[in-house]
């Protein structure tokens, strides 16, 4: 559906990276006109009542594309991770995925690494390019050979395509399911030290030194590997780090009575890992905080701990959790949207992402301060199972454009 | 004794026959007996009497009589009942099922143990049975092989009188894809009264007890914990501490050093007795190579050790556990003999512990790696065939408590 009328969102406290003043946003055949000025004759005029005007939020790595709880999350886009089944690891896969959310959802598909997600033989990465992939990813499986993920990094930096990586180390972390530690020890569930994070992270970063790639890696959850990519960013390695709300509102405590919603891949780290990636968060570190969306039925997840899948639905608690940070003065509220919109939408290279002229309209009406509490049994999406349920939270889209075209 | 009393209730035709006559309760009437009839109900009786054609009451010798009893009784106040250790009234034992060691309270161990000594002594009889849970069902279901444990829970359900059915895995659904939550469904809609679970994964049995109605008494879940061991090891080391003349008159084990070696990382064993063992007040240490030592353990109060014969060092007990190479993720001792030689328990390495020291060992036991035959077999130190019998004792004691609820039996004791 294409955009009839302009819009006119009048009355709106405008979120732009240099910050939040009050005014007008003009959209006219999709995209933003005008930033700040006045409404014109013939316009569509949509009063925000002093509420947050702010870019649609750009989910940096999902596992399922599910439109209801993208849509209630204030999702306009979302890039899809290629843990499919089958796996992102062909042209025509490709191209479906792309197409499939069109047109209120706009996913880019992140192309398989190697085929099959095995971490052995490199897939067709450039025809998954020209077939919509925006980027490629090791999915949640770590490349566990170095000589693929040199010739890998190398093959992206030609392609100019950034490689999304999952730091874990494979050989440390093995089977575990928890961090090791005393929860894990008293829970008797396998662990790994939080250390195959950090290791991951070095030898990652040493071949994206070296091959002059673009390396994001999906989850930096210890202090030792966040120190890496501090260390790595300073001597301008293109590396950036993203996080999902997981790891920086919750402890492996969480694990206590064995509740599988808390069964997450990174597993959920100790408190002063919790407390790195916060202050990561607030340094800059941190580039990106996504959902990691990932629903899970009780097929999946009303199983013996370390028996069930790993992963959370994220969408909809996405922007509660990040304005979160806000309320707790760890980042200024642009800096927020910087993390769950403009940011992703570098990494991607599609305009949209901010409150800017010639980018895309994908707009949210947002009420930073409307409470709410998280409800597992109550979700929009395709499953309820988030490791938030029954957490007050502030901040919920009160209206949502894509492409200048309200959703919903 | 009420002489005129008794007198009179023979002449009416003994206990029962007055009960019946006067509608009241067999024991009300027995209990005239010894304090005498009470004068309001002398009336009614000399009515009955005269009715059945039979002589009146001696009223003055039974009001003089009763009143006499009264006041002795009065006078010398029956003996306090020894003050118990555990909560008066009708309250229930406050847990429905068993699921770990850390879920309980010192008190409320004690009070397992306590229970348990009945099914000792018990057990050591000729006829090994009783019918407190005649009529009650008890399903065992062992997810995970098993011959000591399924053994000794099945021989508790049936010296208990109840009916009890074991449910291997192997022959089960659920080599045929029905997940767990199914299975327990499944048990808990044929009214089974208890069930008895053991399961390869951490944190299963809980999951089962959640779904269903009835107690549920964790037989082991993966590398969580294994509750009646730990009881039962508990036990065997009172009774061990009993012959030696060291018990605590209050049951708890303060200040007992024991040494927990092997293959802790793995074991729900292990985990169990450190908490039962520090909940009994006992100083608890831990030895393994660090690759089978799980991070954090310290945390649990323990000492950790890696060298076996610091560990030893005066120790009071001595737990041997076996490697778990069923559970093992990789290697992490390279050979069998070269673990003996670090951490095999012989003669000499003993000798380091305290004169007189007790040597445990859950089963089943690798002779010749973690402990010598001779240690094993050692008569006076080693208790490992005590612990198998205790084992017995304790699922008697858990199944009889767990079930009272259900029972409609009332309080604790």
């Amino acid at each position: 559906m294409k955009q009839a009328r302009p819009l006119a969102i009048v009355g709106a406290k405008l979120v732009t990276p240099q910050g939040v003043s009050p005014g007008t946003l003009r959209c006219v055949d999709g995209r933003i006109l005008a930033v700040g000025e006045d409404a014109q004759p013939g316009d569509e005029i949509i009063d925000a009542k002093g509420q947050l005007l702010a870019p649609g939020l750009i989910d940096f790595g999902v596992f399922a594309i599910d439109k209801p709880a993208f849509h209630f999350g204030g999702i306009t886009r979302a890039a899809l991770l290629p843990d499919q089944s089958p796996p992102l690891d062909h042209p025509a896969r490709v191209r479906f995925a792309a197409q499939s959310g069109k047109p209120d959802l706009w996913v880019h598909p992140l192309a398989a690494a190697t085929v099959g997600l095995e971490g052995g033989q490199l897939a067709e990465l450039a025809l998954m390019r020209e077939a919509g992939a925006k980027a490629i990813s090791t999915g949640r499986r770590w490349i566990a050979d170095s000589g693929v993920m040199h010739r890998l990094l190398q093959y992206a930096a030609m392609l100019d395509l950034v490689v999304v990586a999952h730091p874990e180390d494979g050989g440390l972390a093995g089977h575990a399911v928890a961090t090791a530690g005393e929860m894990a020890t008293r829970l008797g569930l396998p662990s790994a030290p939080a250390e195959a994070e950090a290791l991951a992270v070095a030898r990652d970063v040493a071949l994206a030194e070296l091959t002059g790639a673009r390396l994001h890696l999906r989850q930096v959850t210890t202090a030792a590997a966040l120190d890496l990519v501090r260390a790595a960013k300073r001597r301008g390695v293109a590396v950036t780090a993203g996080v999902t709300p997981a790891h920086f509102m919750l402890s492996d405590l969480a694990l206590g009575d064995f509740r599988t919603f808390a069964r997450l891949s990174p597993p959920l780290r100790d408190e002063a890992d919790r407390q790195a990636v916060i202050a990561a968060l607030g340094d800059g570190t941190i580039d990106v905080v996504a959902s990691g969306h990932d629903p899970r039925g009780p097929e999946d997840k009303r199983l013996p701990f370390a028996d069930a899948a790993p992963g959370m639905a994220g969408a909809e608690t996405l922007l509660a959790m990040v304005l979160t940070l806000v309320r707790d003065e760890v980042i200024a509220l642009e800096r927020a949207f910087d993390l769950v919109a403009r940011n992703p939408a570098r990494l991607l290279g599609v305009a949209a992402g901010e409150l800017a002229v010639c980018a895309e309209a994908d707009i949210a009406l947002i009420d930073p301060a409307k409470p709410w509490v998280v409800d597992s049994a109550k979700m929009a999406a395709a499953a309820g199972n988030t490791p938030f349920d029954r957490q007050p939270v502030e901040g919920r889209v009160l209206k949502l454009w894509k492409g200048g075209v309200a959703v919903g | 004794m009420a002489e005129a009393s008794n007198q009179f209730i023979d002449a009416l035709g003994g206990t029962s026959a007055v009960a019946r006559l006067l509608n009241a309760p067999v024991s009300t009437v027995h209990s005239w007996r010894s304090i005498g009839i009470p004068q309001s109900r002398l009336a009614h009786l000399r009515l009955v009497a005269l009715a059945e054609g039979k002589p009146p009451p001696d009223e003055p010798a039974i009001n003089a009589e009763r009143d006499g009893l009264a006041a002795t009784r009065k006078a010398m106040p029956a003996a306090p009942a020894a003050p118990s250790r555990y909560p008066p009234g009708a309250q229930a034992f406050p847990h429905r099922g068993l699921l770990g060691i850390g879920q309980l309270a010192t008190h409320e161990i004690l009070f397992l143990l306590d229970e348990a000594e009945q099914w000792v002594e018990l057990n050591r009889q000729a006829k090994k049975h009783t019918d407190r849970l005649a009529g009650l069902t008890i399903i065992n279901a062992f997810f995970e092989n098993s011959t000591r444990t399924l053994l000794s829970f099945e021989i508790a359900g049936k010296r208990l009188g109840a009916d009890v059915v074991n449910m291997h895995a192997a022959q089960s659904s659920v080599k045929k894809g029905e997940t767990l939550i199914d299975t327990a469904m499944t048990l808990n809609a044929m009214q089974v009264d208890a069930i008895v679970i053991r399961h390869g994964s951490s944190g299963a049995v809980r999951l089962i007890a959640d779904k269903v109605a009835c107690p549920v008494l964790n037989a082991g879940d993966g590398q969580h914990e294994h509750p009646t061991q730990g009881l039962l090891d508990a036990l065997a080391l009172r009774h061990a501490l009993r012959a030696r003349g060291r018990a605590s008159s209050d049951g708890m084990l303060n200040g007992l050093v024991v040494t927990i070696c092997g293959d802790v990382m793995h074991s729900r064993v292990a985990r169990s007795n450190i908490l039962c063992l520090q909940a009994l007040g006992a100083i608890v240490r831990v030895c393994a190579p660090p690759a089978l030592l799980p991070a954090g353990v310290e945390a649990m109060g323990v000492t950790p050790f890696h060298h076996f014969d610091a560990a030893l060092e005066g120790a009071d007990v001595v737990m041997m556990l076996r490697l778990q190479n069923e559970r093992m993720d990789g290697q992490f001792v390279p050979s069998p003999r070269e673990y003996r030689h670090l951490y095999g328990l012989t003669p000499e390495r003993l000798a380091r512990a305290a004169p007189d020291a007790i040597v445990m060992h859950p089963g089943p036991m690798n002779r010749g790696v973690e402990i010598d035959s001779t240690v094993a077999d050692l008569a006076g130190r080693s208790i490992i065939t005590a612990q198998v019998e205790m084992g017995v004792a304790i699922r008697m004691a858990c199944l009889d408590v767990l079930t009272r609820r259900g029972r409609g039996v009332e309080g604790w004791a």
